[in-house]
């Protein structure tokens, strides 16, 4: 009775927002996690844990020590540079979801340079990694984009059918042809030469990859803001007709773009095995070029909002580790993952629309 | 005369950088037709979107039927009996008229049982206004005239009694607008009120009973019809005398610039649009595409600036064959284009003027500098197309879609026009510009022409042809139909030719 008053006297009403004021589109990602952080709060009470705990642990593990620190910079790493390659895209409005299969290319690319040149010297095996890295995830990319540009197919799911062939390849290496003869029999590939192996920092484990995600969220930055080509990209994604118009060539772009996007990918796969693990092996990625979509959104497509996001992320993927090993599943983090994404998205209308609580009117 | 439906009073309405409305007062008598008449930019919309509860005002205050009311939604607006007909209709095309009606009020789980009592219903509901209709017909069906009629009586149903009709016949034929006039008619004498939004000032004199002008976002006065004639309203509206002059036009005919030789190209839906055209347009000269809406104009437009592949003949641009090059190609020539869709393919909504301004001659320098982009020189072109062309902006770095539709135009032609083209495609310059932005378009197409820009200049207006151009050439059904000197062609004889008869004397091209 008192409900159906309440809905009858009361209604939801959703208005569009003339101009969004600067300041709500920084509101609305941080707002996002503080509401994702409580869901999850609520989760972790409901499965019996204290969730200031939890969270407290997963902090710490992820920036309360040098080392938690260092984890997440190892983390964000390829976050950053898959972040870039999809963001890339959707600023064309390719809806490119395949960064974990074209990482896992670059990553099996590198490998085949590493592993066929064994005792070639690090001059020559280095720029021949980093080149096939970039290749493999370029041509991945570059695969599905050959029927959307040509023949308009939509490429959110032909980019994301190759992952799973690109995983399934990996596979089928390490568990086949590939397999480490002395590897106790384990998925992996023969550990990489001294030479193809990036150094670190110190005793952590950070490598140089990390110089090479930060110049490439400066390229990126440098190609989008400032250059022919950029402004090309950004003609697209905002009218294809008016891209036409201009006598851009929307096709070639598309083609360009995916390329590059699979390359970045490619080369977040590369630092992988080059920086990592040393050797290709069974589930290189935890999932990097799918959260990288969540990177992307979350940082607006802007890549310097992107470094910032990804280092964040990366501690949330080193709180996840912390809080397995004080017994709560990582899966955890996962939800605490997709809760991020969905209040992103909800914000996302919200910057858009606003709500309003308004009073029904009975007299007519 | 009778009760007052709608009072308001010092409406203020501020954008960023820009005053829409500043102290407007406005009153809609029941049954009488009221036109809001004012140059694009003059704050009609927005006023009338105030009222329909899209936007809320800054200040002053809305009553209606002497009640004092907040609107703050359509809805709300709605519930009031104010209802507004968009440009752009609001209807579900696969669903059925009926349903179409139905949707969103009250008691949609009766319909579901009675589908057939209720379709009864709304057709007797129709009758009541004079109108006809299928109501099982689909609504993906109709044309566009009868989906505006839908979208009347979807308001009418939902009991509005003040019905707000944005540019009513922007998109109707000239019999449709003659038959929405009959009803807006036998509406107000049912005791509805009508407010018209409108720039055409014959549709005003036509069909309005009182007139309200808004200039800058102010009203200039509001009159009866009786009292005033076109020239009074024009006066009003722009404050000046408008003198369509074409003295000042050279007529310096130069050597060939386009010429197309029996072009056949194929339309959207596969079907031929344009069979064996020829035609040329010479230096300085400005050549007329006369013809109803949809014989192929779109599809010539398209061809000529490369965005449409030609199926056989040949297109030549100052002496290179450009048959099936690509647009830059064209771009590259000098040709220039005003595209029917302004905003979406000549400009891009959501860049900025710096962005927008750039958009044909970004590939060369000096806005080009090796890969790089000269956001300097980008800049100071942008500043000064904006102060030579008069574009009012509140700040170059705002998406273009917040210009007004006057200040669009002055844009889209300021770029073109820059490229200092040889050949310039003009498509409906004018089309849904008041007639401050219409002159202005006028003049740049003369200078252009005297400065030796051969141009192409597409309309449905006959008046502003035989204003405009040298030559006209009448196209239908893809053909031209005939090439007759502006300065000897009487306007029944282009008429004729518009719905396919051909004249004697004419000569073809």
């Amino acid at each position: 009775m008192m409900n159906s008053w309440l809905v009858n006297r009361f209604g939801l009403r959703i208005e569009k927002q003339i101009r969004v004021s600067p300041w709500i589109s920084l509101l609305i990602p941080f707002t996002s996690i503080v509401l994702a952080l409580l869901v999850g709060a609520i989760f972790l009470s409901l499965t019996g844990n204290d969730p200031w705990k939890v969270y407290g642990v997963m902090f710490k593990g992820a920036f309360g020590s040098v080392f938690g620190l260092s984890e997440s910079v190892v983390n964000a790493i390829p976050l950053l540079m898959t972040g870039l390659a999809v963001a890339l895209a959707f600023r064309m409005l390719l809806w490119n979801i395949g960064a974990e299969g074209q990482f896992y290319m670059g990553a099996f690319a590198a490998s085949w340079v590493a592993l066929s040149f064994p005792h070639a010297p690090t001059y020559l095996v280095m720029p021949g990694m980093l080149l096939a890295g970039f290749a493999g995830g370029a041509l991945w990319g570059l695969l599905p984009a050959i029927p959307r540009a040509l023949l308009g197919v939509n490429e959110t799911l032909t980019t994301l059918m190759l992952n799973y062939v690109a995983i399934l390849w990996v596979d089928s290496l390490v568990y086949g042809p590939w397999r480490d003869p002395q590897g106790y029999n384990f998925p992996l590939t023969a550990q990489f030469s001294s030479a193809a192996i990036l150094p670190t920092l110190g005793n952590t484990r950070i490598h140089a990859g990390v110089f090479l995600a930060l110049a490439a969220a400066v390229i990126v930055h440098i190609i989008l803001k400032h250059t022919v080509w950029g402004y090309e990209i950004r003609v697209i994604g905002e009218s294809q007709k008016a891209a036409k118009y201009a006598g851009i060539n929307v096709v070639k772009n598309i083609l360009l773009v995916m390329l590059l996007s699979g390359g970045l990918s490619g080369l977040a796969g590369y630092c992988e095995v080059a920086g990592i693990t040393h050797r290709l092996q069974e589930s290189i990625s935890p999932g990097y070029g799918y959260t990288a979509i969540i990177v992307a959104w979350l940082g607006k497509l802007n890549p310097w909002a992107i470094i910032v996001v990804s280092f964040l992320f990366g501690g949330f993927l080193v709180g996840g580790y912390t809080m397995q090993s004080a017994g709560l599943p990582a899966a955890t983090v996962s939800i605490l993952q997709g809760a991020i994404l969905f209040f992103v998205l909800a914000g996302e209308i919200l910057t858009r629309y606003r709500i309003c609580v308004v009073e029904r009117r009975n007299d007519r | 005369m009778s009760e007052v439906l709608v009072d308001m009073r010092s409406i203020t309405k501020r954008f960023p950088g820009i005053t829409a409305n500043y102290e407007v007062n406005f009153q809609v008598y029941r049954g009488e037709i009221h036109a809001l008449l004012g140059e694009n930019g003059a704050g009609k919309s927005t006023l009338m979107s105030i009222l329909s509860g899209f936007y809320r005002p800054d200040g002053g205050e809305i009553r209606i039927r002497g009640e004092k009311v907040n609107l703050r939604s359509p809805r709300e607006a709605l519930e009031h009996g104010i209802g507004m007909v968009h440009q752009h209709f609001r209807l579900v095309e696969p669903f059925s008229v009926a349903e179409n009606i139905v949707l969103g009020t009250t008691g949609r789980l009766q319909f579901y049982l009675n589908r057939k009592e209720f379709a009864d219903r709304i057709v007797r509901f129709a009758q009541n206004y004079g109108i006809t209709i299928d109501p099982w017909a689909k609504v993906w069906q109709l044309s566009v005239g009868e989906k505006q009629r839908i979208e009347i009586l979807k308001l009418l149903y939902r009991g509005a009694d003040v019905l707000i009709l944005d540019e009513p016949t922007a998109v109707l034929t000239p019999q449709n607008v003659r038959e929405l006039f009959q009803t807006l008619r036998q509406m107000a004498d049912n005791g509805r009120s009508i407010i018209l939004i409108t720039h055409k000032l014959q549709e005003v004199m036509e069909v309005a009973d009182r007139i309200t002008v808004l200039r800058e976002g102010r009203n200039v006065g509001t009159v009866f019809k009786k009292d005033v004639d076109e020239r009074e309203l024009t006066r009003m509206m722009v404050e000046r005398d408008v003198l369509f002059s074409t003295t000042n036009r050279s007529h310096d005919i130069g050597p060939t610039v386009l010429r197309l030789e029996g072009i056949n190209v194929v339309g959207d839906r596969g079907i031929p649009a344009l069979k064996n055209l020829s035609l040329e347009v010479h230096a300085g000269e400005i050549l007329g595409i006369a013809g109803i809406a949809g014989n192929g104009q779109r599809e010539l437009a398209e061809a000529i600036t490369g965005l449409r592949p030609v199926a056989g003949g040949r297109i030549i641009v100052g002496g290179q064959d450009l048959t099936n090059q690509p647009a830059y190609r064209f771009i590259e020539a000098g040709v220039s284009s005003v595209p029917e869709d302004r905003l979406g393919t000549g400009l891009v909504p959501n860049l900025d003027l710096y962005d927008n301004v750039i958009l044909k001659d970004y590939r060369k320098p000096p806005i080009r500098r090796g890969p790089f982009l000269n956001h300097r020189v980008a800049g100071e072109k942008a500043s000064r197309l904006v102060s030579k062309f008069n574009i009012q902006v509140s700040d170059l770095s705002y998406p273009v879609r917040m210009l007004s539709g006057g200040n669009l135009q002055r844009l889209l032609l300021a770029r073109e026009i820059s490229l200092q083209p040889k050949l310039f495609v003009a498509s409906y310059p004018v089309r849904g510009l008041d007639i401050g932005a219409t002159e202005a378009v006028y003049r740049l197409l003369i200078e252009l022409s005297n400065a030796g820009t051969a141009i192409l200049l597409m309309s449905e207006d006959l008046d502003e042809l035989l204003t405009l151009s040298d030559r006209i050439a009448v196209l239908f059904r893809g053909e031209i139909m005939g090439v007759v000197s502006a300065g000897d062609a009487e306007i029944e004889e282009l008429g004729l030719m518009m719905v396919g008869g051909l004249v004697t004397g004419g000569s073809r091209a």
